[in-house]
């Protein structure tokens, strides 16, 4: 692999940095206006970090070592994801190193720090929101492997540059797996990222909480952290979304204005896919924790409807 | 290094093993501590000797002038024996350091420390006989040798009844399996022409033979294993051991287990069928899956561990029913991986279960407690023991860097290889077994969080572990070791699976070259196009950034003022206002209720105030013991009436026996 | 036989079939009434769509009238009698949640699983195509059954029963290109014929006992004893 791939991964990984917290802005802003307010900037949480960074940090005499250290786990880990996710180009040299069951293994590894800082403290709140997660996420993980297994098998490899090539190769392809497997990946995607109606990332009763409750008693540097690191999971998804089922415009050579036109096609598909969030969260309740197995397990029929019908269907033979 | 001195090498850590059994039995006072340093050197003896066979490639074999006049005893040494022998020698190195600062705690109970020793000793020897023989017999004397030593093990606290029921519900499962095994090797035998392995592999067995053959060394071997629903004793009797023999049990008997039925299956018997494949695989993901759901109920924490070992056998026993199924389909390549992948499973839970179970003895030497409900802040109390746990606990979670992942990772990628079966059905079989093996890895996630945060996090529960103290250096070290080589497998896979390669070329003759083809840092078990995992990078880049950020926001690590939990306001948090295991566990407890023997309720004490009742049973034993148990009881009120007490009709019995043997002779 | 070498139809059609198989999936777990007879109506205006792109794709030119006849009969007015129905009977509030949900899906994914592999040898190996389009179709029927067996509630058994017809319709119209049109009528017919029978059924059942819970007819048998 030459250097100009590895310096365009390292580029595309920042990209995602500064990319999460306008892709949560923009879903803020769209959603705001659904419900007839003005909304704050689409600036508001770049400026939100850079408050909480500038702040103190402060911690229980209850906490240990591990709750310190759990907010740079946890974003380095899901950055790492991120990484692997094919942003402009699909050409990226950060895939060979963790394809997709690796991301969903980086992914679990943040939220199993972030369910342990979580019980850190030693309060209620606390372990239930990790319980809480954990269970969600249980339900969940077996649901986003077996749809994006669906494309791996498809495209014959795990690999994310290697899916999102195939794609691009056979474009004008209508296979039933895919419809289920994007149906699947968006209730996984919403299940995980703790978007209603699973959770509800602006809640303020602690009781209802979920990923708030885990990251209840951080502060400053520390809880501007975990929100980024959120912010990034919510961008991970979309971009994964975006740029596996819906390709096109992924730069394929690595050109100044390839690239320029990938960034605003990907632009493009992710306010789209953000004003399909802020739409499904406007007009969806919060679901009681009780009903979410129900979602997921539509979720993971989805998915397993995706694999039977490639097997099915698209195999033949 | 050659076979041969291999193979001496293995015959060394048996007489050493043998060796500090006599110690332990015969000799008094301070001598007596010399076992334990004979045990590790013995461990230590055996892995050197399992990866000289390993690295050699070869076959060694060798005669000993014991046994049976017409069938000395065979012994031989090649790569499977050689990569189970490093399996058993380094959990047992480890143990062996651990087990003279774990012991102190015993000094001054009633048990004898005399017998504990002498047994590990046996234990040990046993397992290595069984992993170096060549012939049936040999085989069966060692298995037995493993079985009975165990036992005594397991009942070696036996002042207390339950753990005397355990023991002897172990002893029954343990020769029941061991009667299925015999027979096992009966069938091959009687087509074969004789006891030795060489003549049973020479046998050539119709399907219904192979396939009879198969099912007994499944049930025996799946029974020593503790594959669901064969698991009950497994559950009941690890715990109860000393915790050292709890690790050497989960980590490192079962794997035997696994050993002997590879042997059996894809040595022996030789040409696999694809219907064994599917058998291994249901029975393989029900057993990952229900042990995982039982040990997320548990808050014994020897226990739910214990339940933690059916899951692992569980996904070992996926691995390998996809290497039976692909083999047996022809598609030698996919199933290498699955077989690699069963492999390095095989190492990895060693590895981890023995590190976990040496932590829950550490935590019992310091604070006497195995009821997470009871734990809590240990992280503080036991810095080293915390981190070394807490690699355990990722480990065993499957979550990169560590190795669980590595070995899930390579069942995943032969899974989705799937696509290139001929059979639809198979097709669509596997990616359900895949996705069985998804959830159960976030349950076992979600297992650990529990485990971890409510014992090492939080505050302490109780007066016993607000007093913990660290353990002593040889026990730190002991899972030191373990931890550094969860480590070192999760980040070098490659360098690894170069090691086992030969374990393959000799048995399927198909290696995994094309694995690690592209140099030490991509792992790529099919092609670099079809899945590569670049481990030591993720690790290199997880550490760097890391460092990265420690460095960017370094200036403030020191300024972290101390206050108060927030909690929202709330009155000051304490240690009882923390969610318990069973709390943690309760959704999951709740949708998946239906699998569990659940008796759940309320229910007020004397004093006015309210109890919260919650047992979880097994649901195997009204599903399948009982009926099994009430059988046996009215079939053996059939067999009391024959006993009518008057010896005339006695001897009408003798009478007609003595005929119908003699008609059969003729 | 790859999806490559499809012509677009046949690769919406399969798109279709594996929707019809979903609706399926819905209409088995769906704990509502009103909301199961909404996916009843979707499946049929996913059969009617697929016996559309048949007939647009062969020269029977009958099977456009079959598609607007399922679309008209099984996308509109079967549903709109079964909602008038549910509601003057007040069983829209109605809830009757499966008690072993995963289980019952488990089930149904293995019934896909056994269609396919029954209907490989039967059909032909010149037609792939429509081969794996009549596993789907055994499937939904399958399924259909399934429905039937472990839903108590009559009105959910009627839209078990219904489903299965649409099981069968699709079979046909992938397979052999649809059935005669006299038959397609007749069978058209029988179905309205049913669905009104069961109306007036449902409407007398309840009135002698109080409920449509099937398993609450058990006791049927037991009063015959009685009187006699």
């Amino acid at each position: 692999m030459n250097p100009v791939g590895w310096l365009l991964a390292l580029v595309q990984a920042l990209l995602y940095i500064a990319l999460a917290p306008l892709l949560a802005g923009w879903v803020r802003k769209v959603k705001a206006r659904l419900q007839n307010r003005r909304g704050a900037s689409l600036w508001q949480p770049y400026q939100d970090l850079y408050k909480l960074f500038a702040k103190e940090a402060r911690m229980a005499h209850t906490a240990s070592i591990l709750f310190r250290a759990a907010p740079y786990i946890v974003f380095v880990a899901t950055w790492l994801a991120a990484a692997a996710v094919p942003l402009l180009t699909s050409d990226l040299a950060t895939a060979a190193i963790a394809d997709v069951i690796v991301i969903a293994g980086l992914l679990a590894l943040a939220r199993f720090f972030l369910a342990l800082a979580g019980m850190d403290v030693g309060t209620a709140f606390g372990g239930m929101g990790a319980s809480r997660e954990m269970f969600v996420s249980a339900l969940a993980e077996p649901a986003m492997l077996m749809a994006v297994f669906t494309l791996a098998m498809t495209a014959h490899s795990t690999n994310l540059s290697a899916v999102v090539d195939y794609q691009l190769a056979g474009a004008n392809l209508l296979r039933p797996s895919y419809v289920f497997a994007l149906a699947g990946l968006l209730l996984v995607a919403i299940a995980e990222t703790g978007r209603i109606p699973v959770d509800n990332p602006t809640t303020h009763l602690e009781l209802t909480m979920i990923h708030e409750a885990m990251i209840l008693e951080y502060s400053g540097r520390h809880l501007a952290l975990m929100e980024w690191a959120a912010q990034l999971k919510l961008l991970l998804y979309g971009v994964l979304i975006a740029n596996v089922f819906f390709p096109w415009g992924i730069a394929r050579d690595v050109g100044a204005g390839a690239l320029g036109l990938a960034l605003v096609v990907l632009l493009g598909k992710l306010m789209l896919l953000g004003v399909v969030l802020a739409v499904s969260e406007t007009v969806l309740a919060k679901m009681r924790l009780f009903r979410a197995p129900a979602f997921l397990n539509l979720a993971l029929l989805l998915a397993l409807l995706g694999l039977l019908s490639y097997v099915i269907l698209e195999v033949g033979a | 290094m050659t076979m041969s001195f291999s193979l001496q090498l293995a015959g060394g850590a048996v007489v050493l093993a043998l060796l500090s059994a006599l110690v332990s039995f015969f000799t008094a006072g301070a001598r007596r501590f010399m076992a334990m340093p004979l045990f590790a050197l013995a461990g230590l003896v055996a892995l050197v000797a399992g990866a000289g066979a390993l690295i050699a490639g070869g076959v060694a074999t060798a005669e000993l002038p014991l046994g049976l006049p017409w069938l000395p005893w065979q012994v031989r040494l090649d790569a499977l024996s050689g990569f189970f022998l490093c399996v058993v020698g380094v959990v047992s190195f480890a143990v062996g350091l651990y087990a003279p600062g774990y012991l102190r705690g015993f000094e001054h109970g009633n048990d004898s420390l005399r017998a504990l020793g002498g047994f590990t000793g046996l234990f040990l020897a046993g397992m290595l006989l069984v992993i170096l023989a060549d012939d049936a017999f040999m085989f069966m004397v060692a298995w037995e040798l493993m079985s009975l030593s165990s036992y005594f093990l397991v009942v070696w606290h036996h002042d207390h009844a339950a753990n005397r029921r355990a023991a002897f519900l172990y002893l029954l499962m343990a020769h029941v399996g061991g009667l299925s095994i015999l027979l096992g090797y009966g069938v091959l035998a009687s087509f074969g022409g004789g006891f030795t392995f060489e003549a049973m592999r020479g046998a050539e067995l119709s399907f219904t033979w192979a396939s009879v053959a198969f099912v007994l060394a499944f049930v025996g071997f799946g029974m020593k294993a503790g594959l669901v629903p064969l698991h009950v004793w497994l559950p009941e009797a690890h715990p109860v051991a000393p915790s050292h023999i709890s690790a050497l049990m989960s980590g490192v008997m079962l794997k035997v287990a696994v050993y002997g039925f590879i042997r059996f299956v894809f040595d022996l018997v030789g040409d696999v069928h694809w219907q064994w494949g599917v058998a291994v695989l249901i029975i393989g993901s029900v057993s990952a899956l229900m042990g995982v759901l039982y040990a997320l109920m548990q808050h014994d924490l020897k226990r739910l561990l214990a339940y933690h070992s059916v899951e692992n056998i569980g996904i070992i026993f996926i691995g390998l029913g996809l290497a039976l199924l692909f083999l047996a389909e022809g598609h030698t390549v996919i199933g290498t991986v699955a077989f690699v992948a069963a492999l390095y499973h095989t190492i990895n839970h060693a590895l981890f279960k023995g590190l976990l179970f040496l932590g829950a003895g550490a935590i019992l030497h310091s604070a006497n407690e195995r009821d997470l409900e009871k734990m809590g802040g240990l992280l503080r109390r036991m810095p080293w023991t915390g981190l070394f746990f807490l690699i355990g606990c990722i480990s065993i979670s499957a979550l990169p860097p560590f190795n669980g992942f590595v070995s899930e990772w390579l069942t995943f990628q032969a899974a989705l290889q799937a696509w290139q079966l001929d059979s639809g059905v198979l097709r669509s079989i596997v990616p359900i077994v895949a996705a069985v093996l998804a959830l159960t890895g976030a349950l076992a996630a979600a297992c650990f969080v529990k485990v971890y945060g409510v014992a090492f996090l939080g505050q302490a529960r109780s007066r016993a572990v607000r007093r913990a103290r660290p353990v002593p250096l040889s026990m730190r070290v002991g899972q030191g070791i373990l931890a550094l080589l969860c480590l070192l497998l999760g980040v070098l896979p490659t360098a690894f699976i170069d090691l086992f390669n030969t374990v393959p070329q000799q048995l399927l003759g198909h290696g995994l070259r094309q694995a690690t083809a592209h140099g030490w840092l991509w792992l790529t078990p099919i092609s670099a196009q079809t899945a590569s995992y670049g481990a030591p990078l993720v690790a290199i880049s997880l550490f760097a950034v890391l460092v990265l950020g420690l460095w960017l926001f370094g200036r403030g690590i020191r300024r972290v003022r101390l206050c108060d939990a927030w909690d929202c306001g709330f009155a000051p948090p304490g240690s009882s206002m923390q969610y318990t295991a069973s709390a943690f566990a309760q959704p999951i407890r709740r949708v998946f209720g239906l699998l569990f023997h659940m008796d759940d309720g309320v229910e007020p004490q004397e004093d006015g105030r309210l109890r919260h009742r919650l047992q979880v049973g097994d649901r195997s034993w009204d599903l399948f013991y009982t009926p099994v148990a009430r059988t046996v009881e009215r079939a053996s009120r059939q067999v009391v009436r024959l006993q009518s007490g008057n010896i005339r009709i006695y001897l009408g019995w003798t009478l007609g026996t003595l005929l119908v043997l003699l008609w059969l002779m003729v | 036989m790859s999806l490559e070498q499809l012509p677009m139809l046949q690769q919406l059609m399969l798109v279709l079939a594996a929707m019809v198989l979903f609706t399926s999936f819905v209409l088995l777990e769906q704990a509502r009434l009103l909301a199961a007879i909404h996916a009843f109506a979707w499946q049929g205006v996913l059969v009617a769509l697929v016996t559309a792109i048949v007939a647009s794709s062969s020269e029977h030119l009958h099977l456009f009238f079959s598609a607007a006849l399922t679309l008209g009969l099984k996308a509109l007015l079967i549903p709109w009698m079964l909602h008038r129905l549910v509601r003057r009977l007040e069983l829209d509030r109605h809830r009757e949640p499966l008690r072993r949900p995963a289980l019952v899906i488990m089930a149904a994914l293995a019934l896909v699983i056994f269609s396919y592999w029954a209907v490989v040898p039967v059909v032909q190996q010149e037609l792939l195509f429509t081969r794996n389009i009549v596993a789907v179709s055994l499937a939904v029927v399958l399924i259909g059954l399934l429905m039937m067996v472990i839903r108590t509630q009559a009105v959910a058994q009627v839209l078990g029963f219904m489903s299965m017809e649409n099981g069968l319709f699709l079979a046909a119209v992938s397979a052999t290109g649809g059935m005669p049109l006299v038959v397609e009528l007749g069978v058209a017919f029988d179905v309205l014929v049913a669905m009104v029978l069961f109306g007036v059924f449902f409407f007398q059942i309840r009135e002698s006992i109080d409920s449509l819970d099937v398993d609450r007819m058990n006791r049927l048998t037991e009063h015959v004893e009685e009187k006699s």
